[in-house]
């Protein structure tokens, strides 16, 4: 038999959304459930639905690909994290300020068990900034270990000279064993000491949450008689295999957005190409760069704590399908409240009485739903509430182009139609078919990513060491399950490091591949 | 520029936040992001207590002022954060070889991370900080300041870093000064503490920017909560909007310890059809409309988030950010023959004669 199919899942906070697709990706079933406060009931449901379309096919399933919010919501509301231990090297460096000190309060209570700065780490040109101070580490770490399930360890210029990480990692084991999960944050984040340190913390207090959606998954899949792969999204629009996932939590957290621009390309058949994905309460603006989310260069923040990792570049505006127009027709005032999953009880379509965007579509004649007529009472506020959103719609654009007014747009998600199809400075409007799950087509299709980075001086062995950091990110998705024969460099930015007397860059490498058939 | 009339007494934890966005914006594109500062400033503050500002003529005459600066890479900065004990090796240094007392420190560069981290120094010393500066904004090189046009003595300039190693030179030139302090900064890891022009608060008087710490946290309480914070600004510095638009094209290189380069900022909206270059050395130096120079160092060249008014820095621009560039006079004394052959176009290697901004054709 072969085993020539694959399911994209992506549980987002109003749905979870799954598609089966097949060698050639044709879409086999497809289907949207309610997610639900107990996040396995609807996979479970999700998974069910799009078995029993498929009938005996479902054997045929391989891998699993999914996309997942919980990450993001336990930092957000603080839940089911994981006690961290934090341990920064480079003394006497840094001392001016500890680990977690600017987290907001019930943040840092909730995943703090100690903190340390020891002596270790290196400068810039890897020269030692002190001996590693490995007697302080196990004695820090002896004092925490009754009440830690995970440690994060952040060395000075480690993504340049990571091998006090690997040591201190080294001594965890020793003393800790091998259960207590390790973040090193050479692993997770670029330069910049707070920022890599807070995402390595982040990533080590995540260890727990996404292991448990991870096995939730697994019984839903086991419940189903599978045996397939499982493969996670993460925000780069890029699968990890799940040994990996297990390992870099925090890469699960914007992958929905990430998801949806790749479904769009996928759909749509472009590459460069602006996406709107639009929602029920919110709309997201973005652009794809060769087949890929365009990457946001400012600092992230997640649940207050800034880090530098990777994140699709996003505009998010909170106008949707459900969102409520008040005001005169005159005047009207959209938003920026949504009736949300209201709106089959409380739009004017269904025969409630709160004015929404929807109704104004179904006005419009660009969108069918509903049970009931709308009132002519109603008709000119609602046609100049869309007029205004119109034009909130062109500048959200003009926004997000590259200066490029000539890419096409192609508009996905349940409410795409509110995106006019004719927008000045855009060449083309697409609404491709099954749009609406663009964000599990996203997580299907997906390629296989690995990643390095580093600082490199330009003279004779710049050429080696461009060499190496391309094979470093070809290898990194290879053992993310990329196949080894068809892995490329997607990605190589230099930028320079100012007041050095030798030019020196630093090198971002990104590597991705379709996945292993083999 | 628009210098505040209300002088601030005191900077607390809930100013900072403030002052670091005045600081960005007088940084012109340079000075090195104010994030981290932030950070180590507001915890000092927790630990050591709010800092007492004051002018130069509530001081002794005789009272020795330390004008203190980072000096390095900013992005090593990022990376390798203060140990916090920097100051107190610069002062006790500094109170070894003039045999005094410190009476106060001061921000030799109120623009971008070196106008904030003095803060934190004075909280961690327990001394005042004088609310003036030497440049009123950021420029690359040490001897762009007041003390310089002036004639102030410059030496010794003693130099420290975070592993305690602390250097103190006599020069013979301000480029001199600028080659070995930079030898220092570059053995240290690329990034070091400096005190220089350390003299006599009598001996300081008329020749500092007055105000520098007033105006910067002024300029942060302005827009903190404004609707239109770029109008805001306008009124504020007396600034010139020079285009709204968005980054169509960023250049950048390192040469000589420096980046080089240019943003290239493509109108929108009324801007429509209009392009406006700036010339970057670490700081915004010049901005042009079809090779017309609409602003020029040393009047400050600002380049702003659209929506929040924000600076950004020349290491943050990127593509397609929507942007509004500024421009605003500088203080009166870069304008003297002195002052603009230190920091005017052709102290930079721009052959062109200086036009003060309000003047310049729009």
């Amino acid at each position: 038999m072969k085993l020539d199919l694959r399911v994209g899942m992506d549980v987002g906070g109003t749905n979870t959304d799954a598609v089966v697709l097949d060698a050639n990706n044709r879409i086999l079933a497809r289907t949207k459930q309610a997610t639900t406060a107990d996040v396995r009931l609807g996979m479970k449901a999700a998974l069910s639905n799009v078995i029993s379309s498929i009938g005996p096919d479902a054997h045929r399933i391989r891998r699993i690909m999914l996309g997942t919010t919980h990450a993001t919501n336990a930092i957000l509301e603080r839940r089911s994290l994981g006690r961290v231990a934090a341990i920064r090297l480079g003394a006497p460096a840094s001392l001016s300020l500890e680990p977690m000190e600017s987290w907001p309060r019930d943040l840092r209570d909730a995943v703090c068990v100690d903190t340390c700065i020891l002596r270790g780490g290196h400068y810039v040109d890897g020269r030692r900034i002190s001996l590693l101070d490995k007697d302080g580490i196990r004695k820090f770490l002896i004092g925490v270990a009754r009440n830690v399930d995970a440690v994060a360890i952040t060395s000075i210029f480690s993504p340049t000279s990571p091998e006090d990480e690997v040591r201190a990692h080294e001594i965890v084991k020793e003393v800790l064993g091998s259960n207590v999960a390790v973040s090193l944050s050479h692993e997770i984040g670029s330069l910049g000491l707070l920022e890599r340190e807070n995402a390595t913390i982040l990533n080590a207090a995540l260890f727990g949450v996404v292991g448990q959606v991870i096995t939730a998954m697994q019984d839903v899949i086991d419940g189903a008689g599978l045996a397939v792969e499982m493969l996670l999204a993460q925000n780069d629009g890029t699968l990890m295999a799940l040994d990996f996932a297990k390992r870099f939590p925090i890469l699960t957290i914007g992958s929905g957005p990430a998801n949806s621009l790749r479904g769009a390309a996928f759909l749509s058949g472009l590459s460069n190409t602006i996406v709107v994905d639009v929602g029920g309460t919110s709309t997201d603006f973005g652009v794809l760069v060769n087949g890929y989310p365009r990457e946001s260069a400012a600092a992230v923040e997640i649940g207050g704590v800034r880090t530098n990792f990777r994140m699709p570049d996003l505009l998010s505006v909170a106008i949707g399908g459900g969102t409520i127009i008040s005001g005169t027709a005159e005047q009207p005032i959209v938003g920026p409240k949504s009736v949300g999953y209201r709106l089959t009880s409380d739009a004017l379509v269904y025969g409630g009485s709160t004015p929404t965007l929807s109704d104004a579509l179904v006005v419009e004649g660009r969108f069918e739903l509903g049970t009931h007529n709308v009132q002519a009472s109603e008709l000119a506020r609602l046609k100049s509430a869309l007029r205004n959103v119109n034009e909130f719609i062109a500048d959200s654009i003009d926004q997000v182009t590259l200066g490029n007014t000539h890419l096409p747009l192609v508009a996905v998600g349940g409410a795409a139609s509110l995106i006019p199809d004719d927008i000045k400075g855009v060449s083309q409007v697409i609404y491709p078919e099954n749009g609406d799950v663009a964000n599990a087509i996203g997580a299907a299709i997906a390629w296989v990513s690995g990643h390095w980075q580093g600082v490199v001086q330009i003279d004779d062995g710049f050429n080696t060491a461009v060499a190496n950091g391309r094979t470093m990110a070809c290898n990194r998705a290879i053992e993310a399950g990329a196949d080894p024969q068809q892995v490329e460099v997607i990605e190589q930015i230099e930028t320079p490091l100012s007041y050095l007397v030798t030019p020196t860059v630093r090198l971002i490498i990104k590597a991705a591949g379709p996945l292993n058939h083999l | 520029m628009a210098i505040s009339k209300e002088k601030i007494t005191e900077i607390t934890d809930d100013d900072i936040e403030d002052l670091a966005f005045g600081c960005a914006l007088l940084g012109t594109g340079g000075g090195g992001s104010v994030g981290g500062a932030i950070l180590e400033t507001r915890s000092a503050i927790r630990k050591f207590g709010s800092v007492e500002v004051v002018q130069l003529k509530d001081l002794p005459a005789d009272g020795l002022v330390m004008p203190i600066c980072g000096i390095g890479a900013p992005t090593i900065s990022f990376e390798m954060l203060n140990n916090g004990g920097e100051a107190y090796l610069l002062r006790q240094e500094v109170e070894r070889v003039f045999n005094k007392p410190v009476v106060a420190i001061m921000a030799s560069e109120i623009g971008g991370s070196n106008g904030v981290e003095p803060v934190m120094w004075a909280s961690r010393l327990g001394l005042p900080i004088v609310d003036a500066d030497t440049m009123g904004r950021a420029f690359p090189e040490v001897q762009m300041g007041s003390f310089f046009v002036r004639g102030l003595p410059l030496t010794p300039i003693i130099l420290v870093d975070f592993q305690g190693n602390v250097v103190t030179i006599t020069p013979t030139s301000g480029a001199s000064a600028e080659s070995d302090s930079r030898a220092f900064t570059i053995a240290a890891g690329g990034v070091a503490l400096m005190a220089d022009y350390i003299n006599p608060a009598a001996t300081m008087i008329g020749n500092v920017i007055v105000g520098s710490l007033s105006t910067a946290i002024e300029i942060g309480r302005a827009v903190r909560g404004s609707t239109d914070p770029i109008r805001k600004l306008s009124l504020l510095l007396g600034a010139q909007t020079l285009i709204t638009g968005k980054i169509s094209e960023i250049k950048r290189r390192t040469d000589a310890g420096f980046v080089r380069g240019s943003v290239t900022i493509s109108g929108t909206g009324i801007d429509a059809d209009r392009e406006v270059r700036i010339e970057i050395q670490n700081e915004n130096l010049i901005a042009t409309e079809n090779g017309r120079v609409l602003a020029s160092v040393p009047d400050l060249i600002s380049v702003l988030d659209t929506q929040t008014g924000a600076a950004i820095s020349t290491e943050e621009a990127k593509y397609a950010m929507r942007v509004t560039a500024m421009a605003w006079p500088c203080d009166p004394l870069w304008r003297t023959a002195q002052g603009l052959k230190t920091v005017g176009p052709r102290a930079f290697g721009y052959d062109i004669e200086y036009v003060p901004v309000e003047n310049s054709p729009r």
